[in-house]
C-alpha cells in the first residue's frame, strides 16, 4: 500500500488510488471540474493540477495514482498560480451571465473564481459566440453552450450511467460545444442528473429555472418517496419568500450521495414528485362531508371506534413511515385487540439502474411491522368482521363505506380513499414529519421535517396518538424518535437502531445488533 | 430675514441671539413681549406688502414668506438623494431588469418582491414578471441600487411625497416603476436652497 505525503501530512492508501481521493482522506479539497467520483476520469479541465516533487511538470490530481514516497503539494504558490491561470483560461470565452444564470450561488466557476482567480479579464479579442443560448434539449433540460466549460461530465453520464448517448461534443478548439446527437432528445429517465453534475450553469432544469435563487433555499435531508429504492435526497425549501412560485414551499429535490442506495443519482420521476407536497392538499378535517375541526373529527372517530369494541381495524398505505405503522399496530392490533394490515403498494415499471416496480417508499417497513397485506380492503374487513376502520393513506376502497359503520381516512390529498370516508383527517406528507422508511432492500433511512404540516393538517403520527388518547390508550411519546425507540424495542429486525444511529445514510435492518451503527 | 444665510447642516440661522442667563429686562417679560409683537408685525406687514405686489406682477424675485408654498412650490431635493425608485427601460421600452433578485436579496427591509420568467429572446433569457416594492416598508437605504448588476433600478425620480390611503396602496408595481422618470436637473434655487417650480 503506497504511503505518500500530501501537504506535509502522511497518508496510506490502496494501490491505484488517485491523488484527489488520497487528499480527500485528509479532508483536503483539490479544486476540480471534470472529475466526478461516479464517472470515468476525463482529465480535461486541468483545474486539479498539483505539484509532485520530482515530477518535471504539474500533475493532474484526478488521474495521477498515488505512489509510495510521493510528496505532493496542493496549495503552494505554484499550485495557486497554475489554478489562477487555468481558471483565467476557462473563463476566456465565458459570458457575464451570472445575474440571469440559475447556477449562480452554487456554481463552481464562481466559487473557484472567488477563491483562486479574482483577476480582471486580459482578453482584448471578442469572445467566441457559441450557437446555442438557452436552448431546450430535453423535456426538462435547457442548454447554454456559452456557459459550458466542456468538462464532459454530462457526456460521460449519458454514456456510462444511462447508456443513452444523447450528448456529444462537436467542433474543435474554442468552437467546441455540447450538442445533441442527431435526432436525439435528452429525455432519458435520469436526464435531470446532468443538471446536478454540470459544475456550471450550462445545463439547467426547466422546472426550477427562475423560480427563485438557490441562496433562498434550505436543504433538508430526506428520502424520495417515488419507489421502493429510497434514493437519498435533499429537499430544498423556500422558507422566507412565499411570493415565489405561487407560494410553493418546496422548490426542488436534489439527490444526495449514498453509495449503498443511489450513488449520486435519482430518476426524473422521483425528482418531480416534490410537487405533490404543496399541490392539492387536504388542509381541513371533514365529518360526513362537512368541514370540522380536527378535534371534532377525532372525537367522531374515537366514539365510533369505541362503539365497535374490538371489531376495529386499521389499513395503512405503504407511504406511511415506520413510526406511523408502529403506532397503528400498537393501537389497533395491540391495545384495542383489533386488526391491522397494510394496503397493496401501487406497481409500475422498473429498470436496471434505480427505478423499482414498487412505487411506495416503505413497503418493506410495512411488511416488517404489520406483516399482513390486505390486498382487497373490502374483503379484508368482511373477513375480519371489522365494523369501524381507520385508513392511513391513499387506496382504492370502493364499496368500503357500505360494509362498515365507520370509515376514517387520514389522508394528505383528496382521492379514492377520501371518497369512502365518514371522517377525513388531514395528515402529513414525508416532508412534514420526522420518521423513517425501510427501502425494499431493507435499509432503514430517516426523513426529516422540511416544512410544517400545510394549513390545518396535523402530523399523521400525532393524529394516531390522539386517537389513542380518545380510546383510553394514551401513548407517552413526545417525539418521533421515541416511537422509533419503542419500535426498535419490540421488533427484532429494528433492534439496536435509533434515529441517531441511522444518521444521514441509514442502516440495514438487523444491523443494529450485529455491527456498530454507522454514524455519518 | 429672508436673506439670513443658513449654512448647510446647521439648525440655528447664523446671527441668532446666543443663549445665556436672562438679563433683567428679559426677566421682567413686558419688554420682550413687546419686541416679539414688533417682529411679528414687521414680518406680517412685509409679507402682506410683497404678496400684494406679486398679485399685480411686481417684485417676483423677492420671496414673500419663508414658508414653502407646498404643493405649488416644492422643496429642493439634492440630486443625490435617494428618492422613489424606478426601473430603467431599454430602448425598446422593455425593463432593463433581468430579474436576478440581487436587490431582493440585499434589501434589509425585505420589501422587494420579484417573480421572474423566461424571456422569449434567449439572449436576454430572464425578465421580471412581477416586481413590487412596498414603499411602506422601504427604508430608502439604496442598497437595491448598489446591488443591481444591470443598473436597472435607480432612486433618482426625486419623488418624496409618497402617500396612499391604504397599506397596499404603498406597493409600487412593475408598471408604476417603469413609468418613473429621472427628475430633470434642478438649476435655480433661492437663497434658502429652495427651488420654486413654475
Ligand atoms: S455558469 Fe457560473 S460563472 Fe457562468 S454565468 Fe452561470 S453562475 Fe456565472
Ligand atoms: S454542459 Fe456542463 S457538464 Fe456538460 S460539458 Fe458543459 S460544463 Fe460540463
Ligand atoms: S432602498 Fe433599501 S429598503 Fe428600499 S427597496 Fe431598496 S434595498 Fe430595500
Ligand atoms: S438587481 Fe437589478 S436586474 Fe436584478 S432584479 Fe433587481 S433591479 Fe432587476
Ligand atoms: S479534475 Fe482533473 S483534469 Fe479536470
Amino acid at each position: 500500500m503506497p504511503k505518500l505525503t500530501i501537504d506535509g501530512r502522511e497518508v496510506e492508501v490502496e494501490q491505484g488510488t488517485t491523488l484527489i481521493e488520497a487528499a480527500r482522506r485528509l479532508d483536503i479539497h483539490i479544486p476540480h471540474y471534470c472529475y466526478h467520483r461516479g464517472l470515468s476520469i476525463a482529465g480535461n479541465c486541468r483545474m486539479c493540477l498539483v505539484e509532485v516533487e520530482g515530477a518535471p511538470k504539474m500533475m493532474i490530481a484526478c488521474h495521477t495514482q498515488a505512489a509510495d514516497g510521493m510528496v505532493v503539494h496542493t496549495d503552494n504558490d505554484k499550485c495557486r498560480e497554475f489554478r489562477a491561470s487555468i481558471l483565467e483560461f476557462i473563463l476566456v470565452n465565458h459570458p457575464l451571465d451570472c445575474p440571469v444564470c440559475d447556477q449562480a450561488g452554487e456554481c463552481k466557476l464562481q466559487d473557484y473564481y472567488m477563491e483562486h482567480g479574482a483577476a480582471g479579464s486580459r482578453l482584448d479579442e471578442d469572445k467566441v459566440k457559441k450557437r446555442a443560448k438557452a436552448k431546450q434539449i430535453g423535456p426538462n433540460i435547457m442548454l447554454d453552450t456559452e456557459r459550458c466549460i466542456l468538462c464532459s461530465r454530462c457526456v460521460r453520464f449519458t454514456d456510462e450511467i444511462t447508456h443513452t448517448h444523447e450528448l456529444g461534443i462537436t467542433e474543435r478548439a474554442d468552437h467546441s460545444e455540447i450538442t445533441l446527437a442527431d435526432g436525439a432528445w435528452l429525455d432519458n429517465r435520469y436526464a435531470g442528473c446532468v443538471v446536478d453534475i454540470c459544475p456550471v450553469g450550462a445545463l439547467t432544469d426547466r422546472d426550477f429555472r427562475f423560480k427563485c435563487r438557490v441562496w433562498y433555499l434550505t436543504a433538508v435531508d430526506s428520502i424520495c418517496t417515488g419507489c421502493g429504492r429510497g434514493c437519498n435526497i435533499a429537499i430544498h425549501v423556500n422558507r422566507d419568500r412565499p411570493h415565489k412560485a405561487g407560494g410553493a414551499r418546496v422548490m426542488r429535490y436534489k439527490p444526495r450521495e449514498n453509495p449503498e442506495v443511489n450513488q449520486w443519482w435519482m430518476c426524473d420521476e422521483g425528482r418531480y414528485t416534490y410537487k405533490q407536497i404543496d399541490h392539492d392538499r387536504l388542509t381541513e378535517a371533514t365529518v360526513e362531508g362537512r368541514t370540522a375541526t380536527v378535534e371534532e373529527a377525532l372525537d367522531a372517530t374515537g366514539a365510533a371506534l369505541r362503539k365497535a369494541g374490538d371489531a376495529v381495524g386499521v389499513l395503512v398505505a405503504t407511504t406511511a413511515t415506520n413510526e406511523e405503522l408502529y403506532l397503528a399496530r400498537a393501537l389497533f392490533a395491540g391495545a384495542l385487540g383489533g386488526h391491522a394490515a397494510y394496503l397493496a403498494p401501487p406497481q409500475g415499471e422498473a429498470d436496471d439502474l434505480l427505478i423499482l416496480a414498487d412505487k411506495a417508499p416503505n413497503t418493506r417497513g410495512a411488511q416488517e411491522i404489520l406483516g399482513e397485506q390486505a390486498a382487497d380492503p373490502v374483503a379484508w374487513v368482511k373477513e375480519k368482521g371489522v365494523k369501524a376502520v381507520v385508513v392511513v393513506g391513499e387506496a382504492e376502497l370502493t364499496g368500503l363505506k357500505a360494509e362498515v359503520d365507520h370509515v376514517a381516512v387520514i389522508a394528505t390529498h383528496p382521492g379514492k380513499a377520501t371518497e369512502q370516508a365518514h371522517v377525513v383527517l388531514p395528515g402529513s406528507v414525508h416532508a412534514e414529519a420526522e420518521g423513517s422508511f425501510t427501502n425494499l432492500a431493507g435499509r432503514v433511512q430517516r426523513i426529516r421535517v422540511a416544512v410544517p404540516p400545510i394549513g390545518g393538517a396535523v402530523e399523521t403520527w400525532r393524529l394516531l396518538m390522539e386517537l389513542g388518547d380518545r380510546l383510553g390508550h394514551p401513548f407517552d411519546f413526545a417525539f418521533e424518535d421515541d416511537i422509533f425507540a419503542a419500535l426498535a424495542d419490540q421488533l427484532a429486525p429494528f433492534a439496536g437502531l435509533s434515529h441517531e444511529s441511522l444518521g444521514r445514510r441509514g442502516a440495514p435492518l438487523g444491523s443494529g445488533t450485529t455491527q456498530p451503527a454507522e454514524v455519518a | 430675514m429672508e436673506n439670513v444665510a443658513r449654512k448647510p447642516g446647521t439648525v440655528t440661522p447664523a446671527g441668532a441671539p446666543k443663549r445665556g442667563p436672562l438679563s433683567f429686562w428679559e426677566r421682567i417679560y413686558v419688554v420682550e413681549a413687546a419686541r416679539g409683537v414688533w417682529i411679528t408685525t414687521v414680518h406680517f406687514c412685509r409679507n402682506m406688502w410683497r404678496h400684494t405686489l406679486h398679485l399685480v406682477g411686481l417684485a417676483k424675485d423677492k420671496q414673500a414668506a419663508v414658508t414653502v408654498q407646498y404643493p405649488e412650490e416644492l422643496r429642493y431635493v439634492p440630486p443625490r438623494s435617494r428618492t422613489r425608485h424606478r426601473i430603467v427601460r431599454r430602448e425598446d421600452g422593455s425593463p432593463r431588469c433581468v430579474g436576478c433578485m440581487m436587490c431582493e436579496t440585499i434589501c434589509p427591509a425585505r420589501c422587494i418582491y420579484i417573480v421572474a420568467e423566461e424571456d422569449p429572446d434567449p439572449n436576454i433569457e430572464k425578465r421580471p414578471k412581477r416586481f413590487d416594492i412596498d414603499l411602506g416598508m422601504c427604508v430608502f437605504c439604496g442598497f437595491c441600487v448598489e446591488a443591481c448588476p444591470e443598473d436597472a433600478i435607480r432612486m433618482d425620480t426625486q419623488m418624496v411625497d409618497l402617500a396612499a390611503y391604504s397599506r397596499n396602496g404603498m406597493i409600487l408595481t412593475l408598471d408604476q416603476l417603469l413609468a418613473g422618470e429621472p427628475a430633470a436637473p434642478r438649476e435655480a434655487t433661492n437663497a434658502l436652497g429652495e427651488r420654486v417650480h413654475g
